[in-house]
């Protein structure tokens, strides 16, 4: 049963790429490339958050801290190293999940609430050391100079249609490694402690090492995200870790739907969408913004996936 | 980092003092934000995410009434009067939709509304920052003790929120409607059982909770510029505040505005580039010692 599932992933994964892979052939469109990257940072950003809000119920806000730390440490690694890109993506990873596991460590054994304003502190106290750092990080200027975009597998990451291609593997790939952990076991068992952590506990499950866990993958895959958001800016901004930022990710989440696996993509697709639609139009964009979400929210009370699922019952799994 | 400086401050009586009245302005002005917050969330177990926006529209709104009237009496009363009523109507029209849903959900209709009221603030005052500046009658040569510079304005505000903080807490203590506050914060189907209309209860705390927000935003305003995002740097301060007192207290409210009140001033002399850093390694020291906050009890 769990290999035909996986099949199945990675076959949709394959067709969602191809798809992608191939619009630019048949059309080339600027601004909807410019979107796709865009979008495969936050997606990335987005569903490694809900590994932690809708599969292990813990509310992180500030899970902005590892995407901004993804970023600073890609282009920081790249300005200051001679090191391919791969390499360089690599460390940032590295660095931003031990981030996470010392952070989480900190933080995984407070109740709900005080998680929730734990993790918010901690990113905060990120931001301000990046603001306070000026002489690493550029202060509140971000991090300037480009990053040297150097040719990797025949990717020439100065060209956007290249880029596109790039992020869009990349976050695919990513997307399918979140799938596979929150189908695996240990995504079962992450589901169990959201449902009832007394009945978890009973069985063994030492709870506060399965949340760490869950924390520090998320927290590797938001700075994955990091890595293309900085590859996208060609820099890194004190506004990437910054608190809006992670409130972004959350209502990306919310809209799109916790409770399936794609549901962040489609809520970080609304809400970039909406966020290019609306700048075209008004200045006010907040207000737009802010009427629609109180539409979704007052409207369907759950997020557009998990509204489908609960409008039509049965017809997904 | 500049600890000598620190260091001679706090053997100048006048640094003190000076310093000592910026962190109580700090302080006072939380408190009464981060009060109202603690009361809302005692009682309906509702994380505010909009309480910021209340605060932000008690200072325009002051400001508009001072420019029309000239009084800043009837500007501060008609800033808390506005947003009680503000409270209510946002409690009725949309948080009462959300009663017993995910914090998520409330996080994310409050967030709504902090868009949309920024954004309603460009529209009506610009996006400009204003500067209401100090009313008439606080235009006095400022007071000296020891040395240190008190203009009479601070004097005010901190005797107006301590004031607030003392009627608060008696309040809640010892009269009948605060003990019935006390009783719907525990169990709120009991006291509705009991003949309480818990409906108008919930709706008085958030008129509360709406109008010292208010208040905080009418006295801020001559101390501080009014700017659309004024709301959102003052919640998250009164987030820290009502986490390192303990949510829902009143009393670790104020004992934890005061303390980060303290930190902002004297913090400003010892670290200038950190001095918001030094706030959450507080915020997180206190979380990890005492994860229930200073007066919470744990849950």
């Amino acid at each position: 049963m769990r290999s035909s599932r996986a099949l199945r992933d990675v076959a949709i994964a394959a067709i969602a790429l191809i798809v992608v892979l191939a619009i630019p052939l048949l059309h080339r469109s600027p601004a909807f490339e410019d979107f796709i990257i865009r979008l495969s940072a936050m997606a990335l950003f987005a569903t490694s958050l809900n590994l932690l809000v809708g599969n292990t119920g813990m509310v992180s806000f500030g899970h902005g801290m590892f995407y901004g730390l993804g970023a600073y440490a890609f282009a920081l690694t790249m300005q200051m190293t001679e090191l391919s890109l791969p390499v360089a993506a690599a460390l940032a990873i590295l660095i931003t999940t031990a981030a996470a596991f010392c952070v989480g460590a900190i933080c995984v054994r407070l109740g709900t609430d005080y998680f929730a304003f734990i993790t918010l502190a901690m990113q905060m106290l990120f931001y301000s050391i990046i603001i306070s750092w000026q002489t690493l990080t550029g202060g509140d200027q971000g991090l300037r100079g480009g990053i040297p975009r150097r040719e990797i597998f025949g990717f020439e990451l100065a060209s956007q249609l290249h880029l596109y291609q790039f992020c869009a593997i990349v976050a695919v790939l990513g997307l399918l490694a979140l799938r596979h952990v929150s189908a695996s076991p240990f995504g079962q068992t992450l589901r169990m402690i959201r449902d009832n952590e007394n009945r978890a506990s009973f069985l063994g499950i030492v709870l506060w090492r399965a949340r760490l866990g869950a924390f520090t993958i998320a927290g590797a895959f938001a700075g994955l995200g990091g890595v293309l958001a900085a590859l996208f800016v060609s820099g890194a901004y004190p506004e990437l870790a910054d608190w809006p930022n992670s409130g972004q990710a959350i209502f990306a989440v919310m809209l799109g739907g916790i409770n399936s696996f794609l549901g962040p993509v489609l809520g970080a697709m609304i809400l970039l969408a909406l966020n290019d639609v609306v700048t075209r139009f008004t200045e006010y964009q907040g207000l737009v913004l802010g009427i629609v979400i109180l539409a979704f929210a007052l409207g369907l009370r759950r997020g557009v996936l998990d509204f489908l699922k609960f409008a039509f019952p049965g017809r997904s799994r | 980092m500049d600890l000598g400086a620190l260091g001679a401050c706090f053997t100048t009586p006048a640094c003190v003092v000076t310093q000592a009245t910026s962190g109580l302005i700090v302080g006072m002005l939380l408190f009464l934000v981060a009060g109202g917050l603690a009361l809302i969330f005692g009682v309906l177990k509702i994380v505010n995410f909009a309480h910021g926006t209340f605060y932000m529209l008690g200072g325009y709104v002051t400001y508009t009434v001072l420019n029309a009237t000239d009084s800043y009496t009837l500007a501060v009363l008609s800033g808390v009067l506005a947003m009680a009523l503000f409270g209510v109507l946002f409690e009725r029209v949309l948080i009462s939709r959300v009663y017993g849903s995910n914090v998520l959900m409330q996080l994310l209709i409050c967030y709504a509304v902090v868009l949309i009221f920024d954004d309603l603030v460009k529209i009506v005052w610009g996006p400009e920052f204003h500067a209401m500046g100090m009313p008439a009658a606080f235009q006095v040569p400022p007071l000296f003790i020891a040395g240190g510079v008190v203009p009479p304005f601070y004097a005010v505000l901190i005797g107006i929120a301590a004031l607030i903080a003392i009627v608060l807490g008696l309040g809640l203590a010892t009269t009948r409607f605060g003990k019935t506050v006390r009783a719907a914060a525990i169990n709120p189907q009991m006291v509705s059982a009991l003949g309480v209309n818990t409906t108008l209860l919930f709706a008085i705390v958030f008129a509360i909770g709406g109008g010292l927000a208010g208040l905080a935003g009418a006295l801020a305003a001559p101390v501080r510029s009014l700017s659309p995002g004024m709301g959102f740097s003052i919640l998250i301060e009164s987030f820290i505040v009502t986490v390192i007192g303990g949510m829902g207290s009143i009393a670790g409210a104020l004992v934890s505005a005061l303390l980060i009140g303290m930190v902002r001033g004297f913090g400003t002399i010892g670290f200038p580039k950190f001095t918001d850093g030094l706030i959450y390694i507080v915020m997180i020291a206190i979380l990890l010692l005492r994860p229930q906050g200073l007066f919470g009890r744990r849950s």
